[in-house]
Parts: C-alpha cells; structure tokens; sequence
C-alpha cells in the first residue's frame, strides 16, 4: 500500500443539452484503492468545497452489473484488460500521471450529466428478439433437454456479456455488433433458441441499425476492450445466422 | 389487522398469517385448489405496480404480465439488468435429486429451516422447496446456461448447511445467467406492450386511499421530476438493507428506503436483527474503501479455512515478517474441521463467521488488522491439479488478485515433499438481510393491497440463510408463489375502475416528498453524505454487528439519535432539486438507513437469546455456541411504527408454529 497522486481531467458536462468541458482536480489516493473509491474521494474533496461532485454510474463493484463505464486514458473501462473500470486500481497508474475520464461517446449513448450516458438503446435491442417466447410454468423437466457441454460452455461465453456498451464506445464506428451477436449466439447455440433463431437475428439486426448504431467494418477494437472477453466470433456467427435468416425470408 | 392484547403484549391472531389448513406437505396445493382466481377478460383490467427488477422483481413483473395483468416496473439503475440480483455468484438451490444422493423436498425443507436456526415460517419454507425444482425448468426453458456434465445433464455442486449436492450453478456467475433469463421474459413483455419499464426511477413513498395501496409516488432520477402512479396492488421487490452498515457486499445504490417508506404507512418490519454475515469477503483494507467484495461461498467447496496453531506464528503474519505459506501443515489449525467434523467447512454461514471472529479476537488474525483468517486451495490443487481448481473457481481466482495483487493459485514453496499455493485471506462482511416486511402467507403486508417479495421480505430464511437459497426464494416469490397469491386479492379488485392520480391523497403524498428534498437540500451544514453514512455504518458494525450486548445495543441506540441530529443539523447536500443530484438522492436513502439502523437495534436488544446470524453475546454456551430460548423467543418479532422517527416502536408478535419439524438445537458437529 503507497500512497499516489494523480491528475484526474474529467469532462464535466450539467446536463444533456449543456456544453461540456475538461477540468482537472488534483487528487492523493492510494494504489490499493480502486479508481471508483478515488473518485469517490475527489467528490468528498468537493462537497468539502461545496462544489457540485462529479456525476459518475456504479453500481455492483465487483465487475458485474455493468453499470460503470468511462472513457478512461484513451480505452473503455480502462488500461486493464478483462475487467470494468470498477475492478480497476490505482497501483495501474504511475504518480503524477495525468489520467482523463470522458463519458461513452456514441450516438447511441447521450450524456445525461457528466460522465453519464443514456445505454436505454441497448434495452431496445433485447427487447426485440432477446428472449425465447416462453410462458412461466409450462416446462418440461430440466433434464429432459440433454445439451453438449461444450455448447453449454460456448454459450455461457457469449452470455456473460454485461451490456456496459464498452464495445460501442471502443468502435470507430459506434456499432453494438458485438453486444448483439452476444445474445444471438447464446441462444442459437442452445437448442431452447432454435424454433425463433431467424427471427431473432433479424429483428435484433433492425433495431440495432434503426437506434442509430454504426456498420461494423470487423476492426476488433470491441472484443480487446470488452471487460468479458466476449469473443469476435460471436460476430461471425451473427452475421451467418443474419444471412441465413434473409435467405429464408 | 386487529391485534390480540395477550399477557404476553400485542400477538397477530392466527388467522391473519393465513397459513392454509391440511398438512404441511399439502398446504400450497390445497391453497391453489382454493384460492380465488380472475379471468383472463378481467385481467386486462388490472394494474400492478412492481418496484424492482431483481430476481424476484423481474419475474413477477414478467409472470404477472405473461398472466394478462398490466404492470408497471420501476428500477433505480439504468437497466433492469442491472438489479444486484446479477452479483450472486455461487448458484441456486433445488431439490432435483439428480445427484441421486438422498435428496428430497423434505429434505430441503429441514435443511432451509434449521438453517434458519427454526425462526422461520415452516408453511412458507415448505412452500418454497416444493416449487425449487420448477425454478430449474422455467430457467432451463428460457435458455440460462447452466453447468452440464458431458453427458449432457446438469451439474451440482455443494454448499453450506446440507450433506446433499443440490446447487445449480453457471460458473460463478449464476446470479447473473438467472437475472438476463428473468430480464428476457420481461423484455418479451415489454415488446408486447404488457409492462411498461420504468429505469432511473426511485419509490419515494406509498399512496394509501381508504386504506390500501392504491399507488406510488416515483422520483424520475434523470429530470429530478416527482410523478404520480396509481394500480390495483402494488408489490414490492426492492431488496435488503445490508447497506445500513455502509461496508457490505451489496452494490453502491441497494437501499432500504422503499422498505421503510411502506414501514412509516404502517406495514410491519419483521426480524430485522437477523443479518447475515458472510464468512468469505476479502477483508477491508483502509477508509476509503467503498464496499467489501464477496468470494462465493462455492470455494468452501474445495478451500479450507485455518489460522496457524501458535500464537506466535500469528504474530508474524501480522507483523508481515512471514507468509501463510510458510508454515507448515502440522502447524495449521483448520478450526472448522477441528470444532465441526461432520460439515467441516461447509457448516452454515453464521457458525463460520462467528468461528473466525473467535479466533481473530483471540489474537490468531493473519493480516496486518489481525481481522481476516486464510481459505487455502493447497490440498484442492495437490488433488486435482490446478487446471481443474481454476476451470471451477478461475473467475473468483481472478478477481481476488485484481483487488488483492495476490494470486491465490500461484505456487509458493514446497515443504517436506508438500506444495503450498499462495492462500486467499477473507474476513466475514454483512452480505445478506433475512428481516424484512412482514408478509403473511400470501406474501401480502399489513397493508392491504401491498406485496413484498424476495429479500424485501422476511419468511422464508428465520435467522439465517443458507447459501444458494436467496436466488431460490427471489424466484420462487416471483415466478411461482406472488403471481397466485397475489390473484385472490385482485379477484375483490376487479369492479374497481383505473384509478386517477389526480386525488388529494396523491397530491398529498407527492407535496410531501418535494418537501422532504426541499428540507435536506436547506439544511446546508457541512457534512457530506457518505462521510455520515460511514459513521452510521461504524456504529452499526462496532455495536449491531457480529458479537452484541445489551449495554452496547443501548449505547447504539443513544449514538443513533445523536447521528439523526447531526444529519438534520450538519448535512450538507449540493445541487437544486432540477436535474439529476446523486448527493440527493443518496441523502434521502441515508435518512431512511438511520431509521432502520435503529430498528435493527431495538430488535436485537429484544431478543434475549442467541440465533443465526443474531448473536448476543451473553446468550451463548461453554463451547461458544449460539444458545437459543424457544420458550420466550419463538416468534416473530414485528415492529409497527410509532409515527414518528424520533419515538420506539411497538412490538407485535407472530407466535411460531411448527408441525412437521421438531424443534432442536443445531448441530453439526456430528
């Protein structure tokens, strides 16, 4: 445990339709103080001051909610790999460094304040195919639906997926191409998914392209930033599983 | 609900638990034989409210909609996704037998009630294990990956309080996989236009007309709006109140205020002493810590938990001057396996917390606090090898060195021909509330037309909840006991016309909740939120924690009044009402975390015995053993409110009654 101080410049932004701008605050921490607690510790240091605290999402804090997210340094969720800003460290940063926090910046994803964004587009999205039209209380016995584990395991990866918009806010382009191949891949390699798998695909497809996400060129940035590893290859499934359903159409 | 004055004080009559005649096995099946129905034209009708998006929240709110009911659901995050449901990591108890290792719906049943250490209701806790094995098949039918062995069935694993293997689980991640199952039939509900989702809205209070719920008065956190909404019964799912003690597993914005919003309009707070403090959380670390991050109980599987024998060992792991794995096995004392050889480390939650706390107070603390004990996976790795430990726990192995800089599967030494592997510390942190809204059997408060489901309840874990059943109670309240129980109310509702917001008691009731920011924002002193709630929380820990006493539950209780004062007087709370202000919104939930720090109190201080999670110190045996007394304490303590926050609340009891279990004092020694 040492302590650390750092630079943190972090785009401010009062509202959704405010301007916004860079500010930068000084702030001692510790390495063994995780960089939510740090800004935590700055938002003390200015309710001190009476100024307003920085407006930042979190929730869980173990890395699995998704409700964290920030632009920090240039990489979604930060310098670390495989893990939500939550999970990340001080011990990641060097002293002095100057570290910069924006919000997610995609079309998609409106500033509300600060460093909040509005992800109610990625909602939209499950909510048009993300699901097996399924009624409570109408099934079968668990084991009667014998699954290869491997398919099993294939498709918990892809469902591990958390819906932090990571992978939008790294593409170029703004594309939730791997956010939605997530859950189509989950269910398409389940047998439970198969009687809806071209509906899926489609209608999920449509309203990705109508919230005004971008066109994905297969650049990768959303899968090396991804906090769960989600592999590119769910894409390349999505993308067969699109054809296949326009063929059958 | 008109009370009986007994000798005794205030008693709820039998009658109005409404635990169905027969058998306890044949109880739920007669109740569904006889319970009053609506039909399907009637149920368009219908409005519910349903606050929370959480297991139980999310599936209710789907099911009721599956059912035909339109529904309203609120959630406080971004995403009904995001309900802290999804952090649960360890897996989901179900009485499947599949393991073909004796298991049966009885026997989840006995293992959940002395679990509980017998001050659960034994008609809800049957209940409960007669629908788990559904839970498996609806989340199996909705696509939730699960473990599978290679022939393709599903995996079990073990966890604390039962000899049988009944945990489903998908890696440590099955909170989450049960949650996105939950969230994609609500969603398909949402499409069709069955539930209308309400994100970043907080409950702010109860409206009562004639003396039912008849809505709720909701913040929109975005636009700091207040907005009126009206329904024929409202429900609540809103969680726990482990945020009470500011440290805990729980996610930052879990809170109890919803909960304490229906307490204050008069519905009963059950058992809120009983708090679960898990043994596995990674220990705290310094003072700006936020909140203490939970290793699934799942690694008890295969982890043992020992201190070193000799004190003096234990002096220099405190003085950092050697390491857990220098010292070799015959020096180790694996206390669990030593004080209860027939669960060993899988002995409920409550006995294994208290375990390491006897040890640390005797000075055998292995970190630089001298509060935490090790979970070793030596043996685990020497057995299977490190692929295999790290394919079961490599997720839990993962985040433990992203917090810790340790990795607990790295090989450290090896001694007389036996390999040590960096061992994890861990230290017990308040992760779960088993209190809750008294509930009768159909899972209604004392208030008419209002629900509570999930861990917003009290019924089905007494004093202690055993692992892996807080996914199992969440959903069965939610797909399988509320959508039911919750009809043969609405059958008496459906003459009643849609309600308008536009009536004196809503306008009434959203003025009070505009005052009541207008008031915290005017209070303009010069204490920030957290660092009062931190306090709160030191209070909490220190007095209403693991060890209590009545001299320091009293004490408590006089440091809880001076803390409301300061934060009436000294709070300091930026921003205007306009716009999002997380400091406001975090001041309204802290006031209402005063209130139940103080219920918390003056429950425990009533309870003159030792019991789950719940132990007064002055009420223990020889051994250090919890030491109950069921025959001046077996019931269920509920408070009613007194109208203000400053006065005590009323005592009422719910008297217990058990007839298929008997009643015996916990052991699992042997």
């Amino acid at each position: 445990m040492a302590t650390i101080n750092v630079k943190l410049k972090i785009w401010r932004q009062a509202g959704p339709k405010e301007t916004g701008h860079f500010e930068t605050y000084d702030v001692t921490t510790d390495t063994d103080t995780s960089f939510l607690e740090t800004l935590d510790i700055l938002n003390e240091q200015l309710v001190q001051k009476k100024q307003e605290p920085v407006a930042f999402d979190s929730d869980c804090r173990e890395g699995i909610c998704g409700m964290c997210s920030l632009y920090i340094n240039g990489h979604p969720h930060g310098p670390a790999t495989g893990a939500t800003t939550c999970q990340l460290y001080m011990r990641r940063f060097n002293e002095g460094e100057t570290i910069t926090v924006e919000p997610w910046r995609s079309a998609a994803f409106p500033v509300i304040k600060d460093l909040i964004v509005d992800r109610n587009a990625f909602d939209k999205i499950q909510q048009a195919g993300g699901y097996v039209s399924f009624n409570c209380g109408g099934a079968q016995d668990a084991n009667d639906l014998p699954i290869s584990k491997i398919k099993a395991d294939m498709a918990m990866d892809a469902a591990t997926c958390i819906g932090c918009g990571a992978c939008v806010a790294a593409c170029k382009n703004g594309s939730a191409m791997l956010f939605v191949s997530a859950k189509v891949s989950q269910f398409a390699l389940l047998p439970q998914g198969q009687v809806e798998r071209a509906r899926r695909a489609r209608r999920m497809v449509k309203k990705m392209d109508e919230l005004g996400f971008g066109n994905c060129t297969n650049t990768g940035a959303c899968a090396a930033e991804c906090p769960k590893n989600i592999s590119l290859s769910n894409i390349a499934r999505l993308n067969r599983e699109f054809i296949k359903a326009k063929c059958s159409d | 609900m008109e009370l009986n004055k007994t000798t005794d004080g205030l008693v709820i009559p039998a009658a109005d638990s409404k635990i169905p005649e027969g058998p306890v096995a044949e109880k739920w099946t007669n109740y569904k034989a006889h319970q009053k129905l609506v039909n399907p034209a009637n149920k368009r009708r219908l409005d519910v409210i349903v606050v929370g998006t959480g297991l139980a929240g999310a599936s209710a709110a789907s099911t009721l909609a599956e059912m035909g009911f339109n529904v309203l659901n609120f959630c406080i995050q971004d995403s009904p996704r995001r309900a802290h449901s999804i952090a649960a990591q360890g897996g989901i108890n179900a009485a499947k037998n599949y393991q073909n290792d004796g298991d049966s719906v009885y026997r989840l049943f006995y293992d959940t009630v002395k679990g509980g250490d017998y001050r659960a209701r034994e008609a809800n806790v049957y209940r409960l294990a007669e629908v788990s094995n559904n839970i498996i098949d609806q989340c199996v039918a909705q696509g939730v990956p699960f473990a599978r062995e290679y022939g393709g069935l599903l995996a079990n694993r073990s966890f604390g309080g039962a000899q049988v293997s009944r945990t489903f689980y998908a890696k440590g991640q099955t909170g989450q996989q049960l949650l996105l199952g939950a969230y994609s039939s609500l969603n398909r509900q949402i499409e069709l236009g069955k539930v209308k989702s309400f994100n970043r809205y907080e409950m702010h209070d109860v409206v009562m007309v004639d003396g039912r719920a008849r809505g709720i008065i909701a913040k929109n956190l975005v636009t700091g709006k207040f907005e009126r909404f009206a329904a024929h019964a409202v429900v609540l799912a809103t969680g726990g109140y482990g945020n009470t003690y500011f440290l805990s597993t729980n996610a930052m914005g879990c809170n109890c205020s919803a909960a304490i919003a229906a307490y204050r309009k008069g519905a009963y707070f059950a058992n809120p002493a009983f708090v679960q403090i898990h043994p596995t959380c990674i220990p705290v670390h310094g003072d700006q810590q936020s909140k203490l991050t939970l290793m699934s109980e799942s690694l008890r599987n295969d982890g043992r938990i020992w201190v070193p024998k000799n004190i003096e060992d234990a002096k220099k792991l405190q003085a950092g001057t050697i390491k857990g794995s220098d010292i070799p096995e015959e020096d180790r004392d694996y206390y669990l396996e030593r004080r209860y050889p027939a669960f060993g480390n899988l002995v409920p939650r409550d006995v294994a917390s208290r375990a390491a706390k006897e040890r640390c107070d005797k000075g055998f603390g292995v970190n630089n606090t001298g509060l935490a004990v090790f979970l070793d996976f030596s043996d685990a790795i020497n057995r299977l090898g490190i692929d295999q430990v790290r394919q079961r726990y490599g997720n839990l192995f993962d985040m433990y060195e992203e917090i810790t800089d340790v990795n607990p599967g790295e090989f450290a030494c090896n001694k007389n021909g036996v390999d040590y592997y960096n061992p994890m510390m861990i230290f017990p942190a308040i992760h779960y509330t088993m209190g809750g809204l008294w509930v009768d059997y159909e899972l209604q408060t004392s208030i008419t037309g209002l629900f509570a489901i999930g861990e917003c309840n009290f019924s089905d874990h007494g004093a202690n909840r055993l692992g892996a059943s807080a996914l199992m109670q969440g959903l069965a309240d939610g797909y399988f006991v509320l959508p039911y129980t919750i009809q043969n109310y609405l059958s008496d509702q459906i003459t009643v016309p849609r309600f308008s917001t536009d009536t004196p008691e809503f306008e009434e009731a959203e003025k009070a909740c505009i005052e009541h920011e207008k008031a915290l924002l005017a209070i303009q002193g010069n204490r920030s939120v957290d660092s009062i709630h931190k306090e709160l929380g030191h209070i909490m820990w220190e007095y209403v924690g693991m060890g209590r006493t009545k001299e320091g539950l009293e004490l408590a209780l006089s440091k809880l009044k001076e803390l409301r004062k300061e934060f009436e007087t000294n709070l300091y709370v930026p921003g205007t009402q306009e716009g999002m202000n997380n400091e406001l919104d975090k001041a309204f939930r802290l006031n209402d975390f005063i209130t139940m720090g103080e219920l918390i109190a003056y429950d425990a201080l009533n309870r003159n015995e030792s019991c789950g999670g719940h132990f007064r110190e002055e009420y223990q045996t020889e051994e250090g053993e919890a030491k109950r007394d069921d025959e001046h304490f077996f019931y269920v303590s509920c408070w009613d409110y007194a109208g203000n926050d400053n006065a005590a609340p009323t005592l009422i009891k719910e008297p217990l009654h058990y007839e298929a279990i008997k009643v015996q004092t916990r052991n699992y020694k042997s």
